[in-house]
């Protein structure tokens, strides 16, 4: 009879640290991250030495005195007399609008580029290839410089004045210029509340009749027509209580006053150009992950949707795009943290972004130049992680469940 | 203890960096080469001429402090700043002066840490305007778009004068001189604004120069002149009196044509010892006796500088105003050299 008896227990020895697999990668890392604590410690000493030598201190005082220059664009409330901190906020908000609405129209771009370029129509595949080419292989500041360039063509307000204006209005309320395109406001009167409240309403109703309307579908097998019911819902309520109220919601057109246009909406040169350059310039990039994404989903899904009659269009909507999703979000989001990055070139064009705003005038005018930078990498570094947190729980929504 | 020697040791390597630093006028000797901060290009005070050689008013300022410390002119490597960029290079150590259109304020001078080492040009925030936008006074261009080089002292100016006035503008900031000129042209703003003198050398680069006026409001205090870092005062020695030796040469009558028949000994005991003969001026400086002659050789004294870069006869056109000598009824003047 045999008897189990446990493997006699090996005492630890010191060289178990280094001849033993088991602890041969914990020794390493602990000497890698012990030589990684010497080097930041190196450098920060190496700082407040140099820093101390240079008889500087360190500090974020300049943060709360005012940052007493002006800034053409700001979502926020803000005039010279501001604090550089309020300044810095400006920037980050002009950094966050530009970063949004890059990511938005380089994913409209891109989708189509993408689906376009591996179309069957020889002439718009190639001018597809050709566009996602010239983009991706010149560097993003040069497009920067040239879109700038281009919008910069557009008249001068001085060429809408006069009895016979070198140019003119489009449709009477839109001009464009070269120092951005003012468009009409509206206008919020008392009572607007309402009709703004009825209107998110009823979007909220739709989304409500859609998703109604789908469940009997799949449960009943009942198709029930929604086109005509998401219209009705659409305009009759928010018409209905805008009459009610008394038009309380306007429109106000841009006027060519003084030196420039005044009133209405001012969307100015340097987001446009920044955003444009950014959007196009991602885009390319974004269509290349596009077209990677349909290449992985096998020919066979496409033909079998076809065998059971589905169109093309149709094909590309309910078959592929959804599993080719799964191998375009990864990639995806590093181009949005791309954009997001790249919106730091702003300065090149005028816009004032965060580095424009906090890394350029404030380091500038107060000296700080450690503090800012390390500052600017800070929010970078947030405003990264967080679009990437976002994306990658998306990301998991999406991807392939096993069960 | 072992952690405690290292950290002592990089103290001592610390301060040894910092000591080393200190002796700007030793480096510069050493390395045989002076590195002046100049400006990207301005013409008139510091642009690359057709055949790639540094000119202008501030570039005379460091060939003068090259020549009398290394006995070259051209023993100058000449580094292009933006406004944005100045500071930090100089800071660093990769500059040993700059000569670029720098105002010296309060914060510059203290909190930045930086010693102004004398005034080379006077100078005050000016605009201009295309003069078919028919504007004759700063105090009408409310609700104009204003293009501005950001990070200077002109940004702060203008939203103050703006602010204190009443009256409303739209900034455009820009990096570079270069810039500015190009988005002012193209109409993108209705305003330019810079240092007087800037905006004058600005215009003279123009197709037409005459279609663009500078309106009469002067709204600041501009004094312009060359720094060094702070803490290393024989250096900022060397450079201040490079400066003085300049502008005392043109009160003195000193000129680079005369400056080597001056040199043999005058019945001017002032021009003697500025000029090494008598005394022992260069020595106290840690220079030889023929420093401020070969200064003053390597580009003129002060007025021919002035003269031959941004005066009257040149596209540029400024006057002397109150760039000229306090015996003239200028701002200009020098410490005895005695």
């Amino acid at each position: 009879m045999t008897t189990l008896t446990d493997p006699p227990q090996e005492s630890f020895r010191l060289s178990m640290l280094i001849n033993d697999t088991r602890y041969r990668s914990y020794t390493f890392q602990f000497i890698a991250l012990i030589l990684l604590i010497a080097a930041i410690a190196y450098l920060g000493n190496n700082l407040v030495s140099n820093l101390a030598a240079a008889g500087l201190n360190f500090s974020y005082e300049f943060l709360g005195q005012p940052a007493g220059y002006d800034i053409n664009q700001r979502l926020v409330e803000y005039t010279s007399r501001s604090s550089h901190m309020q300044a810095t906020i400006v920037g980050v908000l002009n950094t966050l609008l530009v970063a949004f609405l890059g990511c938005l129209t380089a994913t409209i771009l891109g989708v189509f580029a993408g689906v376009l370029r591996l179309s069957n129509n020889w002439l718009i595949a190639k001018l597809m290839s050709a566009y996602v080419e010239a983009f991706r292989n010149v560097p993003v500041l040069i497009w920067i410089l040239i879109i700038n360039t281009v919008v910069n063509i557009l008249p001068q307000p001085r060429a809408y004045r006069g009895e016979t204006p070198d140019a003119e209005m489009f449709l009477g309320m839109i001009a464009f210029t070269n120092r951005g395109v003012y468009l009409p406001a509206p206008t919020w009167g008392p009572g607007s509340l309402m009709v703004v409240a009825t209107f998110l309403l009823s979007i909220g109703a739709i989304i409500f009749f859609r998703r109604w309307a789908t469940k009997q579908l799949y449960d009943q097998g009942r198709e029930i027509n929604k086109l005509w019911p998401t219209l009705g819902l659409f305009f009759i309520p928010t018409l209905l209580v805008y009459f009610v109220m008394g038009s309380p919601i306007g429109v106000e057109y841009p006027e060519l006053r003084g030196f420039n246009f005044q009133g209405g909406l001012q969307v100015q040169r340097p987001l446009i150009a920044l955003w444009l350059a950014l959007s196009i310039y991602t885009g390319a990039f974004i269509a290349e992950n596009v077209r990677a994404g349909i290449q992985a989903i096998s020919k066979g899904q496409t033909e079998a949707a076809a065998s059971l009659g589905l169109r093309p269009g149709r094909i590309m909507n309910l078959v592929i795009l959804p599993q080719a999703l799964r191998v375009i979000i990864p990639p995806l989001i590093s181009q949005y943290l791309n954009i997001t990055k790249n919106s730091s070139l702003a300065i090149a064009v005028g816009y004032a972004d965060i580095t424009a705003t906090l890394g350029g005038i404030t380091l500038n005018q107060t000296g700080r130049a450690i503090e800012s930078v390390l500052l600017l990498m800070l929010f970078y570094l947030i405003i990264s992680l967080t679009i990437s947190a976002v994306l990658n729980i998306y990301n998991n929504a999406v991807a392939l469940k096993e069960r | 203890m072992k952690k405690s020697v290292f950290f002592g040791a990089l103290t001592v390597a610390g301060l040894a960096a910092g000591a080393a630093a200190a002796g700007t006028l030793d480096d510069v000797k050493a390395r045989g080469k002076l590195n002046c901060g100049v400006a990207t290009g301005l013409v008139g005070f510091a642009a690359p001429d057709a055949n790639g050689e540094w000119d202008g008013f501030d570039v005379a300022v460091c060939r003068a402090v090259a020549a009398a410390v290394l006995n070259d002119a051209n023993a100058v490597e000449f580094v292009p700043t933006t406004p944005k960029t100045r500071f930090t290079a100089l800071a660093s150590g990769e500059l040993d002066m700059l000569a670029r259109n720098t105002t010296w304020t309060f914060s510059r001078d203290v909190d930045l840490k930086f010693e102004f080492v004398g005034i080379n040009y006077y100078d005050g925030q000016g605009f201009m305007v295309p003069k078919d936008l028919g504007v004759s006074s700063a105090t009408e261009l409310d609700g104009a778009t204003v293009c501005i080089q950001t990070g200077t002292t002109t940004e702060l100016n203008l939203a103050d004068f703006f602010r204190t006035n009443n009256i409303s503008y739209e900034p455009v900031p820009i990096e570079t001189n270069a810039e500015a000129q190009q988005q002012y042209l193209a109409g993108a703003c209705d305003v330019y604004t810079t240092d007087a003198s800037g905006l004058a050398a600005t215009r003279a680069t123009f197709e037409d120069p005459s279609a663009h006026v500078l309106l009469p409001e002067i709204i600041s205090k501009e004094p312009l002149g060359p720094l060094v870092r702070h803490g290393d005062n024989d250096w900022g020695d060397v450079v201040r009196w490079t400066l003085n030796a300049l502008i005392s040469g043109e009160e003195l009558g000193i000129t680079s044509t005369n400056v080597a028949e001056l040199s043999s000994g005058t019945n001017n005991p002032e021009i003697n010892r500025l000029l090494g003969t008598e005394g022992t001026l260069g020595e106290m400086l840690g220079l030889d006796a023929e420093w401020a002659k070969r200064a003053i050789m390597a580009g003129g004294n002060y007025g021919e500088i002035f003269a031959k870069n941004i005066g009257e006869e040149t596209p540029i056109g400024l006057a002397r105003g109150l760039n000229a000598q306090w015996t003239d009824g200028g701002l200009l003047y020098s410490p005895p050299f005695r």
